[in-house]
């Protein structure tokens, strides 16, 4: 048996959070390299670490609401003995002598658990030899910094939103010698900027180095913007209206496609909008092409069995469906090839490929009818037929004329993805913008959506 | 206490003295070792065991335990609280989370939006203890997995059943509360919440059903629970539910009455009343994320919320309900209170630091979904009160209608007033009875046009309770369980849909 004794002299509290980032990965491979050791016949594991540290502030009034650090991790271990499996999720402190032990008393229970339980005929056991290494170190604002640069630049406005940054890590290790470590320094702050009468306009200022000149580049636009929202907002009957969809607005949209769209196991069990395209009853436009692309980095790419997806996979096609997303389990279950997804075959690092449509010919290109920037409250309201509604949000416009005329007061939508991005959808933007993810469910999600604007005629609104 | 991390098999053995050392005394020593310069610094530790077992057409589709533990440290300097939160429970760790809070608050507190006092924070002293009458360890494994696999079979009534589901997950949360002024608090948590649903396809024409909607039924309490005496009447219903929605007529397009079965009106009470009075809303701080209200502070004592019939309250005190609790994630003492009483708005959904910033009345609801989240104003327990109809009496007083049971889908502005909801199951209401079944209910409304729409309220025989796991607000994110019970309810006229064409 593997003895783990951590031999680390007390420490000053202030040096401690670097001292903890540097015992990460060490920490990790330690602890795995001990699981390895306790294996005995037909018993087979996968290690899974969620890992950060955080600075959290969030702002209203242009004023500090909350301000805080947390930095946490959860190892989670799936433990296979035959056919069957359980899994365990406890904390990773990077004190092995704290760690170790917790992850021995999960194997005595997993030994007592695990042959109870019925035989799992889709269990996909690790295989592979697939090793990755990527560690991408940024320039983030110190913690004590954070208030005192963001807010200067926004003195006098009505400021609301989220700084979230930190390290982030996602590592895997099994018993089939597999090992991929993922490590990231990223930053985020989702902003909104609002008028005296509530009208707002929506910003995402991310990456991994601040930049104090892009960020005040970035609130000159967000209050250009809010300058075109001073005026009363115009009341909308009604009815199907030719849209404008900027490209957050269609993050949210094809954020759907994550929840019942390209996961080959919801397609099989009548839990997917996709379902008509797989079975060639609909199909999208032949300017609509979706890629699972993970060129741009961002993202690791192994998933909770250490495969490593292609760099490239296409999802839809010039308006056909060319991939689902198909998890090893799936694969095994329905006997067909996997694609490496996800174990939910959510999408990672969705494209969907520009248009011919330039960002200066938007508002003639519309002509007359609604500029959406935002979108909000997406769900199904029909899937499996493909209808979706959900809210219009922030700098939303009633255009006439390739004029912009006033801003709106918030519409209803409701419309089968069928038609907008069908026969109804016009042109794409010709160029690409990414959306980053911003969610701090847990923790603090990474990657994003990369995406041009859709012109689309007829897009209906209910109320 | 038992050193619960300590055990044979490990040779490392439990080096850490720490962990010996009762929760509550361990903060204690943590707190009186700090030394800062603060006006308030609080601890407050969180263990959280989740075990889930599911399986998917009686097969195990997953059987998983995890457990959380970790401490929030706030410290109030300068009238600006930081926090620092760590799941390293030892001394060092502790005191390092405190300096690192102390920091936080310095560097904000020039920049505070108000200046915090050790008032919000009040000193109190207690406990709370979830009811529980059978333990989560009296039932094994096996056991549970041969439980759910018969209630998937249970589900499967004929060919066009594609897939069943069946879960069940136990939750035990512990938490311990610790001050500078005094205080410790220690609630224990015992949560069991099951699901299972059952999806029947005939061609494209696919329709879910389920037990109530995703963990409807979570709640305080243990195996008791579950199975009970009315369990396998229910599977079976839900089974051939899903079948007669394959052949059922789409629900008409008309503006009629709507009759709202309790597994809806928790998502109705939960989306355009919980929301909308939350204090944080109305003062702006949930603005770029989950949104503001319609509500404003001077509607406070005088708003008209809906018709006469509305009582709504803020009520921790069902024993059994999800989001009972003796107090909130500060400290404050929780109790019911009515938030809208014969229709007229009386109070928020705010904490003791929502209350001071906005002058209005609130209640104890400054919660955490763990230790590594802060407390914001949440909704806890909202009940709608019952009225005195029979259900009978409220069905027979209708010319047409229709009667929707169980949420499936949902959606609402960043104001809460315009929202569109979708059913899974309804009955066409014609000359005071219950006749077509119909697919793909939605309704569509405004908040308070809805509100004052309430024509009948249903007696506490309709009266039920459920809960979810899943309410999402916050920056940084957080899920926080809450719980709704609703008599059936009537509305007229309302806007009913079906599916797309």
């Amino acid at each position: 048996m593997t003895q783990l004794v951590s031999n680390q002299p007390k420490i000053s509290s202030k040096a401690m959070g670097q001292q903890w980032l540097g015992r990460w990965e060490s920490s990790f491979n330690e602890l795995a390299n001990a699981l390895r050791s306790q294996l005995q016949p037909q018993e087979q594991f996968t290690l899974r670490l969620v890992a950060e540290t955080s600075q959290f502030t969030r702002f209203n009034r242009g004023k500090v609401r909350q301000t805080g650090s947390v930095r946490d991790g959860e190892l989670r271990l799936s433990w296979i003995i035959g056919q069957k499996t359980s899994d365990r999720a406890l904390p990773f402190t990077t004190e092995n002598e704290t760690d170790w032990p917790t992850l021995l008393q999960a194997i005595a229970e997993l030994r007592q658990e695990v042959p109870q339980l019925p035989d799992d005929p889709y269990l996909v056991v690790p295989s592979g030899a697939a090793t990755s290494r990527d560690v991408h170190t940024g320039e983030l604002l110190a913690e004590a910094e954070v208030v005192g640069t963001l807010l200067p630049e926004v003195d006098g406005l009505d400021f609301a939103g989220l700084y979230a940054g930190g390290r982030s890590i996602r590592a895997y290790a099994d018993s089939a010698g597999q090992q991929h470590w993922f490590e990231t320094d990223s930053f985020s702050l989702d902003y909104s900027l609002f008028t005296e009468t509530a009208q707002a306009v929506k910003g995402i200022f991310a990456g991994s180095d601040w930049n104090t000149d892009a960020y005040r580049r970035q609130l000159a636009e967000s209050k250009d913007l809010l300058a075109l929202m001073a005026q009363p907002p115009k009341s909308i009957e009604r009815g199907q209206y030719r849209t404008y969809l900027a490209p957050a607005a269609m993050a949210d949209l094809l954020d759907m496609f994550s929840w019942g769209g390209v996961s080959e196991a919801a397609i099989r069990r009548g839990g997917s909008a996709f379902g008509l395209m797989s079975r060639g009853e609909k199909q999208l436009s032949p300017r609509f092409t979706l890629t699972e692309n993970f060129m741009r980095g961002g993202v690791p790419r192994f998933n909770s069995l250490g495969e490593v997806a292609p760099r490239q996979l296409p999802i839809i096609e010039t308006g056909q469906l060319a991939n689902s997303l198909v998890s090893s389990r799936t694969a095994k279950e329905y006997d067909i090839a996997s694609n490496y997804a996800v174990s939910d075959e959510s999408m990672r690092a969705p494209e969907l490929s520009s248009g011919q449509l330039a960002p200066a010919d938007i508002l003639q290109a519309l002509d007359t009818g609604l500029y959406l920037s935002n979108l909000h409250y997406l769900n199904w309201s029909d899937r499996p037929q493909g209808r979706i509604t959900g809210m219009t949000r922030y700098a939303c416009f009633w255009v006439e004329n390739g004029k912009i005329v006033a801003p709106i007061e918030n519409l209803r939508f409701d419309e089968s993805l069928y038609r907008c991005f069908g026969n109804c959808l016009i042109d794409l933007t010709n160029r690409v913008e990414f959306i980053p993810r911003v969610g701090t469910y847990g923790n603090r999600e990474l990657g994003g959506i990369w995406t041009p604007g859709a012109l689309v005629e007829a897009f209906t609104y209910t109320l | 206490m038992i050193c619960a991390y300590c055990n044979p098999v490990s040779t490392a053995g439990c080096i850490n003295l720490f962990f010996v050392v009762p929760m509550i005394d361990q903060l204690t020593a943590a707190l009186s070792s700090v030394d800062l310069d603060a006006d308030w610094i609080g601890i407050r530790a969180v263990t959280e065991t989740v075990t889930r077992r599911s399986l998917r057409d009686g097969l195990p589709q997953s059987n998983s335990r995890s457990t959380t533990r970790g401490a929030m440290v706030e410290v109030m300097v300068q009238g600006q609280m930081g926090y620092s939160a760590t799941n390293l429970l030892t001394l060092a760790g502790l005191t390092a989370a405190a300096q690192q809070a102390y920091q936080n608050a310095i560097a904000a507190s020039p920049w505070r939006i108000f200046e915090s006092t050790p008032t919000v924070r009040p000193s109190v002293v207690g406990e709370y203890i979830s009811p529980q009458q059978k333990p989560f360890d009296a039932l094994s494994a096996a056991e549970i997995n041969d439980l759910l696999a018969r209630i998937c079979k249970g589900l499967k009534v004929s060919d066009q059943i594609v897939q069943t589901t069946a879960s069940a997950i136990t939750t035990e949360t512990e938490t311990w509360f610790v001050s500078s002024n005094g205080s410790e608090v220690h609630q224990k948590f015992l949560l069991l919440g099951t699901h299972f649903s059952a999806t029947a396809q005939d061609g494209a024409v696919v329709q879910p059903r389920s037990q109530n909607g995703l963990l409807a039924h979570s709640y305080q309490g243990g195996w008791e629970l579950f199975p009970d005496p009315a369990l396998w009447e229910r599977v079976n219903r839900i089974g051939e539910q899903a079948v007669e929605l394959l052949t059922a007529e789409d629900c008409p397009t008309l503006a009629t009455t709507l009759v709202l079965a309790p597994d809806q009106m928790m998502l109705q009470i939960h989306e355009s009343i919980g929301h909308p009075l939350e204090l944080d809303r109305i003062l702006g701080d949930e603005r770029n994320y989950a949104g503001g209200s319609f509500v404003q502070p001077e509607d406070f004592g005088n708003l008209t919320y809906g018709s006469p019939l509305m009582n709504v309250t803020f009520d921790p005190t069902v024993s059994g309900e999800l989001a009972s609790y003796g107090f909130d994630d500060t400290g404050a003492p929780a109790s019911r209170e009515y938030l809208i009483q014969s229709g007229v708005l009386q109070r928020g959904l705010g904490s003791l630091e929502s209350q001071a910033r906005l002058g209005v009345s609130g209640v104890a609801c400054a919660r955490a979904t763990a230790w590594n989240r802060p407390p914001i104003d949440r909704m806890a327990n909202i009940n709608l009160e019952p009225g005195d109809c029979t259900f009978d009496e409220l069905i027979a007083d209708i010319e047409h209608g229709v009667f929707m049971e169980t949420n499936r889908s949902w959606s609402i502005d960043d104001q809460r007033y315009k929202f569109q909801f979708g059913c899974e199951y309804a009955k066409l209401i014609e000359n005071g009875k219950l006749t077509k079944t119909l697919r793909n209910p939605n309704y569509r409304a405004t908040t308070p046009e809805f509100w004052k729409s309430l024509a009948a309220v249903g007696d506490r025989d309709t009266w039920q309770i459920y809960g979810t796991p899943f309410c999402g607000k916050g920056e940084p994110n957080q899920l926080i369980r809450v719980g709704h019970a609703a008599p059936v309810c009537v509305f007229q006229p309302v806007e009913v849909f079906g599916g797309a064409a």
